[in-house]
């Protein structure tokens, strides 16, 4: 027993004591987080550009031509390529490609921003499919009630369908959050110092596994755990007009 | 006020609409009636371009709005609509239903639009119900709050498409009644509709749609006590 308090102390001490060790977590977990609030932000917008493309593209009825069945025609064809390419490669292969192809002229400082930005790519394919089953989740007298009144189909989307829709998608939502948290992890391989490649960098140094691979699995649980706890909130609180 | 010139509409290969000539005037009650698949609520919802027509031209107010080239959102904000199954928003309150589209729009301010809700809101009878959400409320209120939005746009006529179909019989009297009241108001009207007895007692023209055409219209009276077609003779024989 107390052999074995021995080496938990000594395994500790050695991995965030010595030489400030601990600073490598800590900067992990702010750079996990600032990659995935970031690329969620992205992931978001371009998902819900490329929903309301697909979802307008598919609910048109008859009146097949002029300029504007065109265009939507041309925004669906590269959104459908879009969620094809993106959601058939792997986001390590996606975040390779980024950082050594596309960002081959990067300097390492906005390493952080790519990596972001690749991650959002990618996150905004899942999120697109998750709220185009929003939008199509929501009867078609919603819009047709807004339409009736005279607003266009932006402001019909905005105002009546979106809000309804990110309701009943909430749960999907904060799933791909928590994946997309810990698909983070992936961006080692490109040597960006998240949390677990400060974990990598921590073992590399002392030759002992268990603490820091043991920790890190421990601060991610903790994360997604307080992630789900924020996320049934607001899903409490969306859901209060419901419940009368 | 509406002109509608050999509207045909068809969904695939099936027609549903014929070729129809109507000209409703400024004033009008007009009501639609006839068998189901007949049309009749394809041919309202072609009157606000709900649905495209395949064929034909319709003239608002001396506009075209089968053409792309008018607005269409401009001309659908002076016509009001209310649906079978009311299709209020569940995710804002009754008096953020009414004032959404004003507002959006910017014909009234958000002081405005409050004082037209619980205005209009007093006119539908429900004047307590303005922080209520739809769910809380009966059919019967809730097609009435459905009205009071229409009307929050200041339409210059109002359609209205089986407004009575979804509610239990006990709640039907209080939004004909509402309805009523807004005829006698002066508003332009055109009701889908199966109550015969609204039909006769507020319209002041009749129409009979079957397979696609208006096969008969006639002043109420007339219609009901002397019809015509031998459709109509069926149909009448059956639903009074």
């Amino acid at each position: 027993m107390a052999e074995g308090w021995a080496w938990f102390t000594d395994q500790f001490e050695q991995t965030f004591i010595t030489d400030n060790r601990w600073k490598y977590f800590l900067d992990g977990i702010l750079t996990t987080l600032e990659v995935t609030i970031l690329a969620l932000l992205l992931g978001i917008v371009i998902g819900v550009l490329v929903a309301v493309v697909r979802s307008a593209h598919d609910s048109q009825r008859g009146n097949k031509k002029g300029i504007g069945h065109f265009v939507l025609g041309v925004l669906n064809w590269i959104c459908k390529i879009y969620l094809t390419v993106i959601r058939g490669t792997p986001a390590t292969v996606q975040l390779l490609i980024m950082w050594f192809i596309v960002f081959n002229w990067a300097r390492d400082d906005i390493m952080i921003l790519v990596a972001a930005l690749s991650f959002g790519i990618n996150s905004g394919a899942y999120v697109a499919e998750i709220v185009r089953s929003g939008i199509m989740s929501i009867d078609l007298g919603q819009s047709e009630a807004g339409r009736s009144l005279g607003l266009n189909y932006t402001q019909t989307m905005g105002y009546i369908v979106i809000p309804q829709a990110i309701k009943n998608i909430l749960p999907a939502l904060g799933n791909e959050l928590i994946t997309l948290l810990k698909e983070t992890s992936i961006c080692t391989v490109i040597g960006l110092q998240d949390l677990t490649k400060g974990a990598m960098i921590v073992q590399s140094r002392t030759y002992a596994p268990y603490m820091p691979y043991i920790a890190i699995a421990v601060i991610y649980l903790a994360m997604v755990l307080v992630l789900s706890g924020l996320l049934n909130l607001l899903e409490r609180r969306l859901r209060a007009s419901d419940k009368r | 006020m509406i002109s509608v010139k050999n509207l045909e509409k068809s969904f695939g290969g099936h027609m549903v609409l014929k070729g129809i000539d109507e000209h409703i005037k400024k004033g009008e009650k007009v009501a639609v009636v006839g068998p189901s698949g007949s049309g009749k609520s394809t041919f309202l919802r072609c009157l606000n371009l709900l649905e495209q027509p395949t064929g034909g031209t319709i003239t608002f107010e001396g506009i075209d709005i089968t053409d792309p080239k008018n607005d269409i959102n401009r001309l659908r904000a002076r016509m009001g609509m209310v649906f079978q199954q009311f299709n209020l928003f569940p995710h804002l309150s009754v008096k953020e239903n009414i004032k959404l589209a004003p507002v959006k729009l910017k014909l009234l301010t958000k002081q405005e639009a409050d004082k037209r809700a619980l205005e209009l809101l007093e006119r539908v009878g429900l004047p307590d119900k303005a922080n209520a959400y739809p769910k809380q409320l009966s059919g019967g209120q809730q097609q009435r709050i459905a009205i009071a939005r229409a009307l929050a746009m200041n339409p210059d006529v109002m359609l209205f498409d089986e407004p009575t179909s979804a509610l239990d019989p006990e709640m039907v009297g209080e939004v004909l009644d509402i309805m009523k009241e807004l005829a006698d108001d002066g508003m332009t009207m055109v009701v889908v509709t199966h109550e015969m007895g609204f039909a006769r007692s507020v319209a002041t023209r009749v129409l009979f749609m079957d397979q696609g055409v208006i096969a008969e219209q006639n002043e109420p009276e007339a219609f009901f006590t002397n019809p015509q077609h031998p459709r109509l003779k069926e149909f009448l024989s059956k639903v009074l």
